[in-house]
């Protein structure tokens, strides 16, 4: 054990800066992509993103990256193991394809929020916008604010937790994914019903919310929504639906 | 003797033929619009309209057997660090595993790693059988991300983001509950047996300064190393080409309406996008006015046949053709061998298109067990081999009688139309005069 803590301590005493305004992206991510398991370098920390596009996309090892400003599209994009926290908000589509590991947002989140994620847990601390979580594939999301119209669009696996209100259309032509809401839906999308919070949901949600570090929220207090599974075999009578 | 009057003979309408009749009765009968696949079944202008001119006395010939004619090209030149290059101008087009079965996935690795030429991979992932049996495999990048991984974009040799195809520009996917198995369900994370409808836009990308931002993305994700295809379907292929280059392609994939489909409405397939011989000449265009020409390559697709069709599509400016229907046709699609299962099925052999409907006696468009195991990978993807050198041949007989070293060496001033129609789209003279409709110079 006492060797393992001298070893954490190495590894956080080796944090590596990345000044965004005297190196470039690709000079980031290529070291990003060249840590392999077992590297000492597991703390990264990016300095003045700036809006740039696909910082620390494609992250395929378990280390934790602090990026200290806004970011543009992308970042975080196909996350594998990595922790990605951006102390600031993010552009559009912040973690899509996320395949494991956690992305954090200190702020908001633009359009296509954990867009087709497959895995891992993207938190969202502020509102994010429109679409968050399009077509997730087994991502777990969890926003602290609100989110906008057309989220969780043709989600099909995964969980969207979200703390404050959901836009138009939400889960529009879902299939198995799962939503939780606290606050007010304005309207449902297509095949997408109310439904019963059953134990096994509430425990769920709560070990969610515990991931998300999220505490003073009952899991009690959201409804949950999913798919009525009416649009999964085509029904001419069910035209007007689709 | 008693006059009659002379019969009339029964007269069908041009406009209601047996056609039309027989579909308006099946929507009154059933509701539903007709799905099918393969791709447009009308007759448009094509590359027979074209006809090659051949060396005469101010253009002299190659030795068929004895001077070389090159067929290689190089794929990704423009930013990729590590570009392809092909032994042969002909790729075989993106088809998912899940409209095709495993074993005829695999045939295409087979064929095409034999004849030193790409495959690709479609709206289902990628597959360790097409992996694992294509030397160079390109991987798409669909609206559905159905099976997308990073693991996978890495292990590809190229990728293609698939902004459109020619069946159906501007629609999405389409895989009916038959065929959604176990399998294809897993890979897809889908319920099984579900209609499964994939999106017609991505889930996070919109417009041409997004997808800009998307090459970025996959391209760091990837260290810069794969070439990145943009495919779209013809529609507006000025300035779709042009939009592609500017966001920053190296290989634009252009799809006529004749190219196939799994599945889509027949009224799309019919309806919509433009005939592969339009769209060339104005892509080419939208090249050479970037100054991209043979930097950004073109691959062109959409009922290509034969050599001729390859050379024609060359000496129109393109740098490759793919092919789809023709590759399954050389697998066994459609063959007569298994004509009396069509007739069960009530089609034959050639008319068969309801791919969708996972029954192929053929075993290619199903996820049946059984008819699956008609294909025998090693022996379709020779016959594939055998069809991709016969077309390259095909395609050098051409150009030596042109008097070109390299297919890349055709040019427009090599063909002429036998059509006012071909005339204007192929923008070379109609056969036997000067006269390219919307030009002067007659």
């Amino acid at each position: 054990m006492k060797h393992d803590v001298v070893d954490v301590m190495d590894k956080v005493a080796s944090k590596r800066v990345f000044d965004l305004s005297k190196t470039t992206l690709r000079e980031l991510n290529q070291a990003l992509h060249e840590v392999r398991e077992g590297s000492n370098e597991v703390a990264w920390e990016v300095q003045n993103p700036k809006g740039s596009h696909a910082v620390a996309a494609g992250i395929d090892a378990p280390i934790s990256v602090d990026v200290r400003g806004n970011v543009g599209y992308y970042c975080a994009g196909m996350n594998s193991q990595g922790t990605v926290t951006v102390h600031g908000s993010a552009g559009p589509g912040v973690a899509e394809n996320m395949m494991s590991g956690s992305v954090i947002i200190k702020g908001d989140a633009s359009q296509y929020a954990g867009a087709t994620g497959r895995g891992g847990l993207l938190v969202i601390e502020g509102d994010a916008s429109s679409r968050c979580g399009i077509s997730m594939k087994g991502i777990d999301i969890v926003v602290g604010g609100n989110v906008g119209h057309m989220s969780a669009f043709m989600a099909q696996s995964g969980h969207l937790v979200v703390l404050g209100n959901a836009g138009d259309a939400l889960g529009d032509s879902i299939y198995e994914a799962k939503l939780f809401v606290r606050g007010t839906v304005k309207s449902l999308g297509a095949d997408c019903v109310a439904k019963e919070m059953r134990p096994e949901h509430i425990a769920k949600l709560q070990e969610l919310l515990d991931r998300a570090g999220i505490k003073d929220v009952k899991p009690e207090e959201f409804t949950r929504y999913g798919s009525a599974r009416k649009l999964y075999n085509f029904n001419i009578d069910n035209a007007a639906a689709y | 003797m008693t006059y009659q009057n002379p019969p009339t003979t029964p007269r069908k309408s041009a406009t209601f033929d047996d056609y039309a009749m027989s579909e308006i009765r099946r929507a009154a009968a059933t509701g539903i619009y007709d799905i099918r696949g393969s791709g447009a079944k009308r007759k448009v202008p094509h590359f027979d309209d074209l006809l090659f001119l051949g060396a005469s006395i101010s253009r002299y010939a190659l030795e068929g057997y004895r001077e070389r004619c090159d067929t290689n090209v190089v794929l990704g030149t423009r930013f990729a660090k590590k570009p392809i290059e092909l032994k042969i101008p002909i790729t075989i087009a993106g088809m998912s595993f899940g409209s095709l079965s495993g074993p005829a996935k695999e045939a295409l690795g087979r064929g095409a790693t034999l004849s030193g030429t790409t495959t690709t991979t479609g709206d289902g992932g990628m597959t360790e059988e097409e992996r694992g049996h294509s030397e160079k495999l390109v991987y798409q990048i669909l609206p559905s991300r159905y099976g997308m991984n990073p693991r996978d974009l890495r292990r590809a040799d190229a990728i293609e983001v698939v902004v459109g195809q020619g069946a159906k520009p501007g629609g999405g996917g389409m895989l009916l509950g038959q065929k959604i198995s176990d399998r294809v369900a897993e890979m897809r994370t889908l319920p099984k047996g579900i209609d499964q409808r994939s999106a017609c836009r991505h889930p996070d990308w919109t417009g041409p300064d997004d997808l800009e931002i998307k090459i970025l993305e996959i391209r760091e994700i990837t260290d810069w190393e794969k070439p990145i295809y943009v495919k779209i379907g013809g529609t507006r292929p000025y300035y779709d080409t042009a939009l592609a280059v500017k966001a920053g392609a190296d290989v634009v994939v252009l799809d006529g309406m004749q190219g196939g489909t799994a599945a889509t409405q027949e009224v799309f397939i019919e309806h919509v996008g433009l005939p592969i011989l339009a769209c060339i000449r104005p892509a080419v265009k939208a090249l050479q006015d970037l100054g991209m020409h043979r930097k950004v390559q073109l691959i062109v697709s959409g009922g290509i046949r034969n050599g001729a069709d390859v050379a024609k599509a060359l000496a129109l400016g393109a740098d490759a053709v793919a092919i789809g229907t023709a590759a399954l046709i050389a697998l066994g699609d459609n063959d007569p061998h298994w004509e009396s299962e069509y007739q069960k099925l009530g089609t034959t052999a050639g008319a068969y298109d309801d791919w969708h409907e996972g029954k192929d006696p053929a075993g290619i468009t199903t996820q049946d067990p059984e008819l699956m195991k008609r294909v025998d990978p090693v022996a379709a993807g020779r016959r594939l081999a055998n069809y991709l050198k016969v077309m390259t041949l095909e395609a050098q007989t051409v150009a030596r009688a042109c008097g070109k070293n390299h297919l890349h060496n055709l040019e427009p001033e090599d063909l002429c139309a036998l059509t006012v129609e071909a005339s204007a789209m192929a923008g070379v003279p109609l056969a036997g005069t000067n006269w390219i409709p919307g030009k002067t110079g007659f």
